[in-house]
């Protein structure tokens, strides 16, 4: 079992009311609300919870990226990640990830991401992500031709990490006449790569396919089986059988010796879910070309305030309910989360400990007893249900370095 | 006014145009805008009673399915030349609606000699000097197609007041052209102010006097880069002249295309 710490990197410091007033907080809202003295602070605040989170024993740290939203203060993953490269000794750093489809050179992604393996000695896991509506618009990069120019610029990073260069690169959204970028990763072929993802069915069968792990994120259990569902049934098409070491999970989870404090913590999950703040504008968040055609008619109902949101907007209690949102003390937290691993067997963890106005004291308490007390209750259940991480059962970085493809009736029948 | 229309599939150089056809006398070929088109518009009927008007669907828009290949507007340009061709059609009028004008100026531009007249209502295809283009992009459904109007009510008795889910999927698939197609620049070129010089034919530019689409400053670039162009402005009317005061714009068309 791999476990990481997650924040959002929740860029707090705002005017509430002015979020409130303005509706959606994603794309639109005037950055002169942004205060970078008040960024500045926590920036650090969140080095210190990665730190914390080396010193308590957690395996990874997970990063991420959004832009002109307050609900993630993290414009550049690569930033955080060469940090930690440089600032931790033991940790995996976990991006999940690059948003591709939004480089316009990802060459500059394939150096960046092999200097980061290399100061880090090797502790790179470079996953990749389609990047949200908004951020296609934010960086002005077309939604239309958003999942080509995702797995186009996979392509063209995963060659400049394995081939000998110079070489030369035509696709039909990336040119390049020279690839020989003088810096490649230390991990060989490559270093790790994880694909998160919510809803797209595409980004499930695409993960399968390359078997590279698909973490979902905040999914309920019955969304996470059907996943895995989906995902087993790709891996046996392409001759191998999924497992846990495919499998990875990122729930919102607050810690807390206090459970009172535990729950009024947990409830700034929702800060951006709509209730302290506005997430997104339907239009904004998914694109005429974005989504998946076949999302299309359920989009524009919601889109034109006809039809409830698609991807669910349910309450507090419900997603407590759900174990969408697990808060407590460590012990009760153990508890809710191993009815998850049994449920749905990942061998990949992320817990997502603090969001929108949590302080730091409470969010260095949540990460402390996250490293101290949680993580070893829920590595001894791992075992238990032979939870493996891809580290632990050795798995291949991807389809093409397996060693084990079998025919697809063989596989099932395994 | 009855008007028999014939719609038809036609193929120009491998991409399958939905295709209407209506009256008789100057070929006038009618450029829809980015929002796609109603089969049946009032401003189609009144240009037929004078006209041999065609009417197509671009491709990727309303019934014209979507050639994946297609990258720029110029590539529709292209396609409705071959249209002509097919259609043994010389010297038309270009008449386009907005985006459709775009096209048309476009098309003009690939055959200066090889059009009778230009009209150009609205225009999108040039940055204007002062504003910008509504932006798609961030602008809902409904919102986007209201801000075409001066008149709201004139919008409701278009689409009606809520226009079904099938026309907000249709207007959702339509942008997802636009976005292939007229990504960035956003919905202009920056050559096409200086190729449009190369134009003989008259051109009339129109443009509403309450347009919250495209900026009016860039129907009077527009009228900087044509040699031979005149602007009529239409009073207490949004972006889409067409829709809005059809009879109008027919009027005004005919008025300067002459009849036969």
């Amino acid at each position: 079992m791999h476990l990481m710490y997650f924040t959002e990197q929740p860029m707090s410091a705002y005017d509430e009311q002015a979020g409130r007033d303005f509706g959606a907080t994603a794309l639109m809202f005037s950055n002169k609300h942004f205060d970078p003295v008040a960024g500045s602070r926590l920036y650090n605040n969140y080095i210190e919870q990665y730190m914390l989170a080396e010193e308590v024993g957690i395996d990874g740290i997970m990063l991420n990226e959004h832009h002109n939203a307050p609900f993630c203060m993290q414009a550049k993953a690569n930033i955080f990640a060469a940090i930690l490269a440089g600032m931790t000794k033991k940790v995996k750093i976990v991006m999940l990830g690059n948003p591709l489809p939004l480089a316009e050179n990802p060459i500059r992604l394939a150096e960046e991401l092999a200097m980061i393996d290399m100061i880090s000695k090797g502790r790179l896991v470079s996953g990749f992500v389609r990047g949200g509506g908004q951020e296609q618009l934010a960086t002005g990069v077309n939604p239309a031709f958003n999942r080509e120019r995702f797995e186009e610029a996979h392509e063209l990073i995963t060659q400049a990490w394995t081939r000998t260069g110079p070489f030369r690169f035509e696709g039909t959204h990336y040119q390049h006449r020279v690839v020989n970028p003088w810096a490649v990763p230390l991990q060989k072929p490559y270093p790790r790569v994880w694909i998160p993802g919510v809803i797209s069915k595409e980004t499930i069968v695409w993960a399968a396919q390359q078997r590279y792990p698909y973490i979902a994120l905040n999914t309920s259990i019955e969304q996470t089986k059907k996943i895995w569902e989906l995902y087993d049934q790709v891996a046996l098409q392409s001759g191998y059988v999924g497992g846990p070491e495919n499998r990875g999970y990122l729930i919102q989870v607050h810690i807390s010796d206090n459970e009172d404090k535990a729950r009024e913590n947990a409830k700034q999950f929702r800060w951006m879910q709509g209730e302290f703040t506005g997430l997104a504008h339907p239009v904004w968040s998914t694109p005429s070309g974005y989504g998946s055609p076949t999302n299309r008619r359920a989009f524009v109902e919601f889109a034109a305030g006809r039809a409830i949101n698609p991807r669910g907007n349910t309450s507090f209690e419900q997603q407590v309910e759900d174990l969408r949102i697990i808060y407590g003390t460590p012990d009760q937290v153990v508890a809710k989360l191993k009815r998850i691993l049994e449920q749905t067997r990942p061998g990949i963890l992320a817990l997502w400990g603090n969001d929108g106005r949590v302080s730091q004291e409470d969010s260095m308490t949540c990460v402390r007893l996250m490293g101290q007390e949680v993580f070893p209750a829920i590595r001894e259940i791992a075992k238990s249900l032979d939870l493996k991480s891809p580290f632990e059962s050795n798995a291949p970085v991807h389809l093409k370095y397996s060693t084990d493809l079998k025919p697809a009736k063989a596989a099932a029948a395994e | 006014m009855a008007v028999d229309w014939a719609s038809s599939t036609i193929e120009a150089g491998g991409t399958k145009l939905h295709v209407k056809r209506a009256g008789r006398g100057r070929p006038v070929l009618v450029l829809h805008h980015e929002t796609g088109t109603l089969d049946d518009l009032p401003f189609y009927d009144a240009l037929a009673a004078n006209h041999a008007v065609i009417v197509p669907h671009h491709p990727g828009y309303s019934r014209s399915e979507r050639p994946d290949w297609m990258r720029s507007v110029r590539d529709i340009a292209v396609v409705y030349r071959g249209l002509l061709s097919e259609l043994k059609i010389a010297k038309p009028a270009l008449v386009g609606l907005g985006f459709g004008g775009w096209i048309a100026a476009e098309m003009a531009t690939m055959a200066p000699a090889d059009l009778s007249h230009l009209v150009l209502v609205g225009a999108m295809g040039i940055k204007p000097p002062m504003g910008d283009i509504l932006d798609l992009a961030v602008t809902g459904y409904m919102d986007y197609a209201r801000a075409a109007f001066h008149d709201q009510k004139a919008f409701d008795h278009v689409y009606g007041a809520e226009p079904s889910v099938d026309q907000l999927e249709m207007w959702d698939i339509c942008r997802e052209m636009s976005f292939r197609i007229a990504w960035k620049p956003y919905m202009y070129s920056q050559t096409l102010p200086h190729l449009l010089r190369t134009m003989r034919a008259p051109a009339m530019v129109v443009w509403g006097d309450d347009d919250k689409v495209v900026p009016i400053s860039a129907g009077k670039r527009y009228l900087e880069s044509l040699p031979d162009a005149h602007l009529e402005i239409v009073r207490s009317c949004g972006h889409a002249v067409d829709m809005e005061q059809p009879e109008a714009l027919a009027k005004l068309v005919t008025n300067f295309i002459g009849r036969e």
